[in-house]
This record gives structure tokens, sequence and C-alpha cells, in this order.
């Protein structure tokens, strides 16, 4: 009897030593290319830390979202790391969903990352995530076919440019599409493109008073275009066409024009994955004539530990090392400096191998840096953030309006139904919240 | 002859059986009744206050539940159209003999067993699909312009794929009806001279009618909660074209986090549910005491 008990006793104690030994560290993460690719790098990270065990959870975004978010919410302490963005960032650090990034060591060179980038992941002075890697958005063209079509695309269209561009590039016998635009519903998808769209129309989401906007005129002639541009140019199916989705038909050469975020760039100019990487194009983000904003569109997927994480100290060490220079050099050194991940780091962008291997390097740097959060709009607004309205109810607003511009692009409404569906359905939210009577 | 003292004892051994399948039914419940009257959004903690009826006249109100509503009755009437009309066919046919009987029997029956978010992802990308779908094959081989299943017939599309799923249970159930009817009575008809038809008509169908009963009960029960087969092919989409009840609560409560509208609308959901059930007993339930 006293043998078993102690045979126990021992087997137990050694099975804490074991936990103790190997933290498991678990990561909730987006389909991404340059999270998958931080996957598949991930071994160098457990060589050096032997102690550390991954998990990854790899997710489409709107799955993501609305998981870590009832995690993060309940307190569910199912992620020891989670992959958000610059519109989770402020909420969840305010309500102290998120654990302080301050003490990150000296040599991960806080002070090297993009002021705007870090500046949106920042509250109260406090760092509450760091950057994996940051966008704007841009135009990505093919320039054969533009060549064949007889079409000049200018570095700063406007959206006329770009609608005449669609048409002549459109050539439908060969399955080639004049535009390729996002479609699915979501706040992140849909959603991001429509409202940076809108932005550079002069609308905007809300007056001063929290009214939503979606009557007013710049809001039609936006939505107006964007439908005719997607359902005359556009890929067939266009309504569950995604980030990914488009990615996916630009490489395969059927897109001859795709507006997307500039971390499209990386993935369409890889010899591996893309038939069409040496005919790109790069053009920055239309606006309309005389109204004096490209959309604002500034992102940073970002690795953030929540608050509830019961391996922080773990966390932390992998999430300094999957947006340090280090990992940079990583990807540089087994992909080639175009891979490596975009838009977080000021030393990146000063590196010449970097910007010789990537083409695209000054304009995703120019539409990074032109991009206003603060001020979104032309018309004055109560909120900040660019292609998305920084406040908590945004989430299910915009998730619900993008569901009725997906049913407008599958053609069960027009824009009129689909912009008076969208007025009623974010007043509604809007009245529930308390912001308007 | 039962003593009081065994049956008192009876009690107490079924007891724990029963505790626990009530405290099954009534923690669930009581908790989401106890949030439909909370204004309970996840993303604002520490905002949690009772509501009254809010809740309830917020997702009645909602312009989608019109239209949920409809899209469950039509998603149900017309599953149970196609699998009580298609399940007495193949259960005809299957009745015949035939050379390989076993093997088909069993082929028929395989839909059943085939998880319902993985059946609607093949008929999604494999069949439905316009550029990569059999379906859109075919069209393309006669010339035609592929039909876009999903986005230009959401609602349909969802009833074929769930029908698919439902049919063999339907063809069994009235397979194993058929097979005892007596084959007496059939050649007697026969004999005198009734021709298929009406020996369908005035034998087997009468004779089929409790099972039908039984197909329609049971699958209304299912059906009204069909889940899986929206979320994984149309998102409820385009717009609320293919969102039904159930669809509805779970996009308040997870995709706005609404969690008190959320509960409010299970709450609504399981009322409108009794009112098709007892509908349902009150029509077709006599044919099962007879």
């Amino acid at each position: 009897m006293k043998t078993i008990t102690l045979a126990t006793a021992g087997t137990l104690a050694l099975g804490v030593a074991a936990a103790a030994q190997a933290e498991t560290v678990t990561i909730a993460t987006v389909n991404n290319g340059d999270m998958i690719r931080m996957q598949g790098l991930s071994g160098k990270f457990t060589e050096k830390h032997p102690d550390i065990e991954l998990e990854w959870v790899t997710l489409e975004e709107n799955v993501l979202r609305q998981r870590v978010t009832t995690d993060v919410a309940t307190g569910g302490g199912q992620y020891d790391v989670m992959t958000i963005g610059t519109y989770e960032v402020p909420i969840w650090g305010a309500q102290g969903w998120l654990t302080p990034l301050d003490d990150l060591p000296a040599e991960y060179d806080a002070d090297d990352l993009m002021p705007a980038i870090r500046s949106a992941l920042t509250v109260d002075g406090t760092l509450y995530a760091v950057p994996f890697y940051g966008e704007s958005a841009m135009v990505m063209y093919r320039t054969d076919v533009a060549e064949k079509a007889g079409v000049t695309i200018p570095d700063e269209p406007t959206w006329s440019d770009i609608k005449a561009a669609a048409k002549a590039m459109t050539d439908k016998e060969n399955e080639i599409y004049g535009i390729c635009l996002r479609g699915k519903p979501g706040w992140g998808e849909n959603m991001g493109f429509i409202t940076a769209m809108a932005n550079s129309y002069g609308a905007r989401w809300f007056d001063m008073e929290w009214q939503p906007q979606f009557d007013s005129p710049e809001w039609k002639e936006a939505t107006t275009d964007y439908l005719e541009m997607v359902k005359e140019y556009g890929p067939p199916g266009a309504s569950s066409n995604g980030f990914n989705e488009n990615l996916a038909l630009f490489q395969q050469g059927k897109c001859a024009m795709w507006i997307d975020a500039t971390v499209a760039a990386s993935f369409v100019t890889d010899p591996d994955e893309s038939t069409v990487a040496d005919k790109v194009g790069y053009a920055a983000f239309p606006n309309k004539e005389g109204v004096e904003n490209r959309g604002n569109w500034l992102w940073a997927w970002s690795l953030a530990v929540p608050a509830s994480s019961d391996a922080v100290d773990a966390a932390k060490q992998f999430v300094a090392w999957a947006t340090s220079k280090e990992y940079t050099q990583i990807v540089a050194d087994e992909e080639g400096w175009r891979a490596a991940p975009p838009g977080t780091r000021t030393s990146l962008y000063q590196n010449d191998d970097y910007q010789a291997a990537a083409p695209f390097a000054a304009m995703t740097l120019k539409a990074m840096q032109a991009a206003t959060p603060e001020n979104p709009s032309v018309q004055e607004v109560p909120y900040t953030g660019g292609q998305f309205v920084a406040i908590p109810e945004f989430q299910g607003i915009g998730t619900a309006v993008g569901q009725t511009f997906s049913a407008a692009v599958a053609g069960q409404m027009d824009a009129e139904q689909a912009l008076s569906n969208a007025q009623q359905l974010t007043r509604r939210e809007m009245q529930r919240a308390g912001y308007i009577k | 002859m039962a003593t009081q003292h065994s049956r008192a004892a009876a009690r107490v051994m079924l007891s724990p059986a029963v505790i626990l399948l009530i405290l099954w039914m009534i923690v669930p419940l009581g908790l989401t009744l106890y949030f439909s009257f909370l204004r309970y959004n996840l993303l604002m903690p520490g905002m949690e206050e009772w509501t009254g009826f809010a809740n309830y006249r917020f997702f009645l109100t909602d312009p989608a539940f019109t239209t949920a509503l409809v899209n469950t009755l039509l998603l149900v009437g017309g599953v149970l159209l196609i699998t009580v009309g298609g399940g007495i066919c193949l259960a005809l046919l299957l009745d015949q003999p035939f050379w390989g009987q076993g093997v088909v029997r069993v082929l028929v029956i395989a839909p059943f067993f085939v998880m319902p978010t993985v059946s609607a992802l093949v008929w999604k990308n494999m069949f439905m699909d316009p550029v990569n779908g059999l379906f859109g094959y075919v069209a393309r081989l006669f010339g035609a312009q592929p039909f876009e299943w999903l986005t230009a017939a959401p609602l349909l599309s969802i009833t074929l794929i769930v029908a698919w799923q439902w049919l063999p249970f339907a063809t069994l159930i009235l397979l194993t009806a058929i097979q005892s009817l007596s084959s007496e009575q059939l050649e007697a008809a026969e004999m005198d001279g009734a021709r298929f038809p009406s020996r369908f008509l005035w034998i087997i169908l009468p004779h089929l009618a409790r099972a039908i009963t039984v197909v329609i009960l049971i699958q209304t029960i299912f059906l009204l909660s069909v889940f899986a087969e929206i979320l994984v092919t149309t998102n409820g989409g385009p717009g609320i074209a293919s969102t039904n009840l159930t669809f509805l609560v779970y996009a308040e409560s997870l995709l706005r986090f609404d969690v008190g509208t959320g509960s409010a609308g299970g709450v609504v959901a399981i009322i409108l549910a009794n009112i098709v059930a007892i509908f349902l007993m009150r029509m077709i339930g006599r044919n099962l005491d007879a």
C-alpha cells in the first residue's frame, strides 16, 4: 500500500516537473500567407527554446475573430497568443483584456516600429500588441494586360480612371476579369474595402451626432460605382471572394486589376506561387476627382497575449521573436527579402537588399505614411479608424452591413435598397447601444 | 403485485436518472431565460443590467426575423416534401427483387452517415460551385452558363442538401413499412384486376400512413434546427436569404456578441417550435393512436 502511494506521488511529481519543463503556447492565427510562413519557420524558435511547445490554431479571418473575441471576453484562456488587428487592440487594451508588452528586451528595439502602427497598438502609453505585418491598400494591375488593352494606369489614379481601365481590360472569353474586389461579407472583408472606397468618395459612416450617413449622396455614388465594377467587370461569384480568394484569382492570371491590402504584393510577385509574378504594376489607392482622400486604409495584424493566458512569459518570448528583426532576417535567408513581413519596421525600408528585391516597397511605404486613421473622411466625424470605425459596436454593425452589400453584389437587391437596409440596420444598433435617442 | 415498500424503493432507484435529466434540461433553459432579460453584450463588460422585455422587442422587430421565420418553414416544408415523396418512390423500388439488392440498399442509406458539415462542404465545392463544380461542368458541356446555386438560389440549394441527407432516413422507415405489408393482400387485389396505381393508392399508401407520420414528426424536430449546412455553405446569405431562426440566433449571439438578444431569440425559437409541434400533433398525431 505504502509503495503504491509513494509510486503515485512520484509519478505526480514527475508529471508536474514535466509540465513545468515544457510549457505549451497555443497560438490563434489567421490563414494568411505570412502567418502560414511563420508557422513553417517556428521550428527555429522551438530549437532555441526547447522548453516551449507551440500549438497552432489557424483559422479563416471571420472565424478567427469570432473565436478569439468570445475567448477573450469570457476570460476563457484557451489561447496564449492571439492574432488581432489595429481595431481590436485599443478596445481590448482599454478593457484590460490584454497583457502589457512594455517590458520587451532591449534588442527588440521597439523604437524601430513604424510610428503610425506603434501608436495604433498603444493605449495610454502602454504597448498591448506587437505588429506582425502592416498594410495599407493600393492598386495592383497586370502590366501586360494593360498594354494589350492600350490603357495606362496613372500612379495616382481616380475612380474614373479605374473604371475605364477595368472596362477596357475585361476579356471574359479568356477568363480575364477587369477588376477583382472583395465581396465576401465581414467587417474586415468587404466592409474594409467598401469603407475605404466610401472614404475616398468623401463619405462618412456617422455625422457628429452619430447618425448613420448611408442616405448621403456620397455613399450612393460609391456604392453604385462599386456594384457596377464588381458586377460588370468582376469574376463570377464575387459575393464570396475575400482577400485570399482574390489573391488566388490574381495569381492564376484571372484578374487584370485588384485593389486590396499592400501585403498582397509579396505574394503576387512570388514566382513559385504566381503565374504573373513579373507582370505586376502598382498604383496608389484611387480617389474621386476633387476629394483629397485615398481611403486611409491602415491595418496591422498583430500578436497579443491575452490577460487570461496561463503561459504569459513563454507567450511573450514567442511574440517578441515572431515580430523581431531576427525573424525578418530568417525569412530573408530562407525565402528571400521579397517575402519579409512588410510594414512594421522602419529599418526594413532603409535596407537596400529589401528595396532591390521588393519593387512594391516604395508604394507600400508611401500608402502607409499617407493614411490618417485619425481623420478618416474629409467630412467631420466623431470616430477614428480608416477602413473601420473604432467603436466596440462596429464588429456587429459591420458584419450585418457587410451581409447587405454582399447580397447586393449577388444581385439580390440594388444599391438603393442595400443602402436603405444598411441605414435602418445601423440606426437600430446605434439606438440600442445608446449613441442616439 | 408491488408492495408499497418496493414501489418507494423503485422511485429512489430511478431518481438519480430522473434528477440528472431534469437538471440537464432546466439549467441551460433557466440560464437562457435569465440572460434573455439581461442587457448583456460580450464586448462591453460591466454594462449588464436588467432590461425586462427589451431584448425580445429588439429581436422580434428585427427586419430579419420575418424572413428567418419564413425561411425556416420553407426549409422544413421543402425537405419534408422531397424526403417523403422521394422516400416512398425509393422504398417501392428497393422493395422489388433485383440482383445486388443488399449492396444497393446499403448505398442508398449511406448519406445518412455522412456528417452534415462534410456533406455540405462536398455539395458546395464539388457540385454547386460554378467554376469547379460538377453541375457547372455539365452545364458547360451543353454550352450553357453555369448556374450559381448558392448565390442565386441559396435556400433551394440548402433544401436540396438537407433533403439528400434525410432521404435515407425516410426511405429506411418506409421500406420496412412496405415490407410489413402482406403480399397476399396485394396478390388478391391483382387477381381482382386492380392495376398498380389503384393498388398503390388504396392499399400501399394507407398502410404507409403511420410510417409517414413518424417520418414527418421526427424530421420536423431535427429540421427546425438546421444549422451546420447553412454555416458552411452560405453563412446565412447572401444578405439574409438563407438565414433561418437558428442561424439568426447564432448571428445575434456569436457574430454580434449580443448574448441577451441571442438568448431572447432562443426562447422565441423554443416557443415557435412548440407551436409547430402542437399543430403537427393535432393534425397528424391522431394517426398514431389509431
